[in-house]
């Protein structure tokens, strides 16, 4: 009798890359509704347009490069490409921005490097670094989130409020960008600090007390710890790796600590750094991307720590309202580098 | 209280990095007893089945062998002798079809059985083993062909050469999923397998012998533990491993009981122990107290293509067709023949090849249990496979720098050190051949080498050829230029009369010369 031959091994786990990109998915699922109840419509819009976006985009730089389309769309890279762009993006964002953030991030951060395996930088952080740099005044336009009154607008602007001012850039004659749009924790606390208004001062002042109801900011801080739950989730299924998110929240924590304990009154506590902002969807979803990040095993410590210190460094220094994408993306430059010095010693090496 | 020996034994095991929990599909082929397999017509015995140097034939087609007749000596120091499982003629010393990964054919003794099991002359050593020095029973030994069992075929008496070896270990690890021929060796076999250890105990001063077994294997352990108990010696020990793949390679099964890596590129002597499989010990057992050399071997027929799964002892050079019928013969749905494990086991496109030394399993999957897919994903850098990876390699780096033929990087990152276990490529999220891609890499290297070996070879050869046609030109046109320079001065000498000079130099010259032929002629004479 005859057979047909095949290279070992003949078994396997039925792990496979389409399912490690949905448990991702799903994984997000917990922070974006925190997001969707905080930040209102605008969240929703931006998943819309990314996702669609992103997706014909992908299709058609497939089709461009004779690749199959069906089935590497299937993969579910690029829907989680432009989940994690929508979720980074600020909620009042304009249709234009979402939509060149994404095609930059599929365009040339994926496609134009080698598509899926191949992109050096994370295309969702390439893409919010464009529209960051491009349009900064755009990139602030987060709306009012939940529970926070200003004037006699309370929280976020409703659906055709929202829908007409992302989508045709128009707003009804008793609203300002300024009345349906407010800063961050972290943007707002960074400006005053400019203004010489010290930290206490500005959770304190009464303008700003309904953002600060709790120690990262309101919405904020729920929506991180909702990321962090579906972070260890995805790290107890072992989608994620745990050194990444581990090694950048603990230099992120040990940094501000330090910086809080010398002069608490100028740089905001561990706490709030750990909880605000983009941190845990950073974390658990963005510097733990394996195709950009290391791959050893100490270099995967190292380029977390580097993340931590680099998002510390931009927050209190930078002139960015937050640093996530720029430090991924700068580690991203440092993992080729980290990768070829931190090469675990082989069975029995007893060198070195 | 036995038990508490174990557990002593089991609290200081360490562990190696990676690994793999799998899915065992022991029990299938366990449910019975060993069998033995009838004998058939027809036995084909390759001449290469170990490790090293192909052996050198023996014998000529038309001769008659006895059962147990050497066919073929080593043919150097790491080779192995091959012996005739039955008595009857030789047909034919021809190229056939043989089980090896290459797919590719090699020299075999075809021998037709005259059913009459007619042995050699056999003069078993019995217990008067202990007389002997650890020279002559590796010289039996080696004489028995015994290789590694356990897959590896490595000539036994070459690993026996070192002597004062603090620790012999046994290796009963088996942690290939469905392979069970060491389990059920060790559980109807035990006293056998024990005798055999201590015979190499004995060869190389051993202190101690560790049995190792996985923890999945209960029987074993039992029957094991009850045969040390009636040992008494205390030279044994049992010790219980964790299943995990692949606990049973040799150096990491090493890493297991002793902590300590074997250094790079060395062997386990260098840690004070050395490694035999079970069935390596029982082979001993067999050669030392019945002077039987290794014609059969227990062999696992397993898999869920097959009727009946079983272990069978079988003469080497049945072909393993009459082993499947011998088991009830393929399920409708069967696809693929497996030699050896489901990690590491290599697929063979007939079954008319015949079973060797190295033939632990026969595996036969079914249409069901096909993983090969047309296409894989690119590498998407998940790390899974450095996790698994039980030499600490980073296979992503490594089938990164195969695919674009990096040969330097490759080197650097260790490829060499793969001892192509199949982790990585288990795990692998995007379906990538990765263990395809190592060996790949590897023999496309050691040929590199070996071209680049030969043509430094003839490099030197010409360069060699070029100085010395570049000396003899020069000794040439030296001898020109002094015969050139001599006759200038001869002509500057010799002036107007010089016609006249020569004349008469060439008369004395003559003269001379015929003067000398009359003294020779007058010499002779005398």
């Amino acid at each position: 009798m005859l057979f047909k031959r095949s290279p070992s091994p003949h078994i396997k786990d039925n792990i496979n890359v389409h399912d490690m990109m949905f448990m991702v998915l799903y994984a997000l699922i917990p922070g974006a509704l925190a997001s969707m109840y905080f930040f209102g419509w605008g969240v929703l819009f931006n998943l819309l347009i990314a996702i669609s976006v992103c997706l014909l985009t992908e299709a058609a730089m497939l089709k461009m490069r004779g690749r199959e389309i069906y089935s590497t769309l299937q993969d579910g890279s690029a829907l989680l490409t432009a989940c994690l762009l929508a979720l980074a993006l600020p909620s009042l964002a304009p249709w234009w921005i979402t939509v060149i953030a994404s095609l930059f991030a599929i365009v040339v951060a994926k496609h134009l490097y080698g598509g899926l395996g191949f992109n050096p930088f994370n295309p969702a952080m390439v893409g919010y670094i464009v529209v960051m740099i491009s349009f900064p005044l755009e990139m602030t336009l987060w709306s009012t989130p939940m529970g926070v009154a200003i004037g006699n607008t309370s929280g976020w602007p409703d659906f055709s409020t929202t829908f007409n001012w992302v989508f045709l850039g128009v707003l009804p004659f008793s609203e300002t960008v300024d009345s349906i749009s407010m800063a961050t924790p972290i943007d707002l606390i960074k400006t005053q600090l400019n203004q010489l208004h010290d930290i206490s001062e500005t959770r304190s002042n009464t303008e700003y007390s309904a953002l600060f109801s709790s120690i990262s900011g309101t919405g904020w801080q729920w929506i991180n710890i909702l990321f962090l739950a579906g972070g260890i989730w995805l790290v107890k299924k072992d989608i994620a790796d745990w050194r990444i998110p581990t090694a950048f929240l603990i230099s992120l924590v040990l940094i501000s600590n330090m910086f809080s304990v010398i002069d608490y009154a100028n740089n905001s506590s561990a706490l709030f750094h750990a909880f605000s902002g983009g941190t845990m969807l950073c974390a658990f979803f963005i510097a733990t991307d394996p195709v950009t990040a290391c791959t050893t095993p100490r270099g995967r410590w190292i380029y977390g720590a580097g993340i931590g210190a680099l998002v510390y460094i931009i927050r209190s220094w930078g002139g960015y309202p937050d640093g996530i994408a720029f430090a991924v993306v700068l580690m991203n430059i440092a993992a080729p580098l980290i990768d070829y010095y931190t090469k675990p010693k082989v069975f029995g090496d007893t060198n070195r | 209280m036995n038990l508490t020996k174990s557990q002593t034994a089991e609290e200081s095991l360490a562990a190696f990095d990676g690994g793999l929990k799998l899915v065992s599909y022991k029990s299938i082929s366990t449910r019975t007893t060993i069998t033995a397999i009838a004998q058939s017509k027809q036995y084909i015995v390759p001449l290469q089945q170990h490790i090293g140097v192909i052996s050198q034939v023996l014998v000529k087609p038309g001769e008659k062998v006895l059962k147990g007749q050497m066919l073929a000596k080593p043919g150097n120091l790491i080779s192995a002798a091959i012996h005739s499982p039955v008595s009857g003629t030789i047909t034919d010393i021809t190229q056939h079809d043989v089980p090896h990964i290459s797919g590719l054919a090699d020299q075999c003794v075809i021998i037709e059985n005259d059913f009459n099991d007619e042995w050699i002359k056999r003069q078993p050593l019995g217990d008067d083993y202990n007389q002997k020095s650890s020279q002559d029973l590796r010289k039996i030994i080696r004489d028995s062909g015994i290789v590694g069992l356990g897959g590896a075929t490595f000539p036994s008496s070459v690993k026996q050469t070192e002597i004062n070896i603090k620790t012999l270990i046994l290796n009963g690890a088996e942690c290939e999923p469905y392979i069970t021929c060491d389990d059920a060796l060790m559980r109807e076999r035990a006293q056998e397998i024990l005798s055999g250890a201590d015979i190499i105990g004995h060869i190389i001063k051993a202190r101690q012998c560790i049995i190792a077994i996985e923890d999945n294997k209960p029987e074993a352990i039992k029957a094991i533990q009850s045969a040390i108990d009636q040992d008494g010696t205390g030279f044994f020990q049992i010790s219980i491993i964790p299943t995990i793949y692949p606990s049973g390679g040799e150096k990491q099964l090493i890493k297991i009981i002793t902590g300590k890596e074997v250094p790079k590129s060395r062997y386990p002597a260098e840690l004070d122990v050395l490694c035999h499989n079970v069935a390596t010990a029982y082979a001993i057992h067999r050669a030392i107290y019945f002077a039987e050399p290794l014609i059969s071997r227990i062999t696992t027929i397993t898999g869920h293509g097959v009727s009946q799964p079983q272990n069978v002892e079988v003469l080497i050079g049945t072909s393993m067709k009459h082993c499947i019928e011998h088991c009830g013969g393929y399920t409708d749905d069967s696809a693929e023949l497996i030699m050896g494990g489901p990690m590491m086991g290599f697929s063979l496109s007939s079954d008319t090849l015949p079973i060797v030394k190295a033939c632990n399993c026969l595996l036969i999957t079914t249409k069901t249990e096909d993983i090969q897919k047309e296409k894989h994903l690119p590498c998407i850098r998940c790390g899974k496979c450095v996790e698994v990876c039980p030499v600490r390699l980073l296979p992503q780096q490594l089938y990164w720098y195969a695919s674009s033929k990096n040969i330097d990087r490759l080197v650097e990152h260790n490829l060499f050190d793969c001892i192509e276990c199949g982790c990585c490529a288990y795990v692998c999220p995007s379906d990538i051949p990765l263990v395809q891609y190592y060996r790949y890499a590897k023999t496309t290297i050691w040929q590199q080498e070996r071209e680049r070996k030969s043509s430094d070879i003839s490099r030197l050869r010409y360069e060699a050829h070029q100085q010395r046609i570049e000396k003899q030109k020069r000794e040439r046109e030296e001898k020109l230029r002094k015969k050139r320079e001599m006759l200038k001065i001869k002509n500057a000498d010799s002036d107007k009369n010089s016609e006249q000079t020569a004349i008469t130099e060439a008369l004395a010259r003559a003269q001379e010369k015929k003067a000398e032929r009359l003294k020779e002629k007058n010499k002779e004479t005398d």
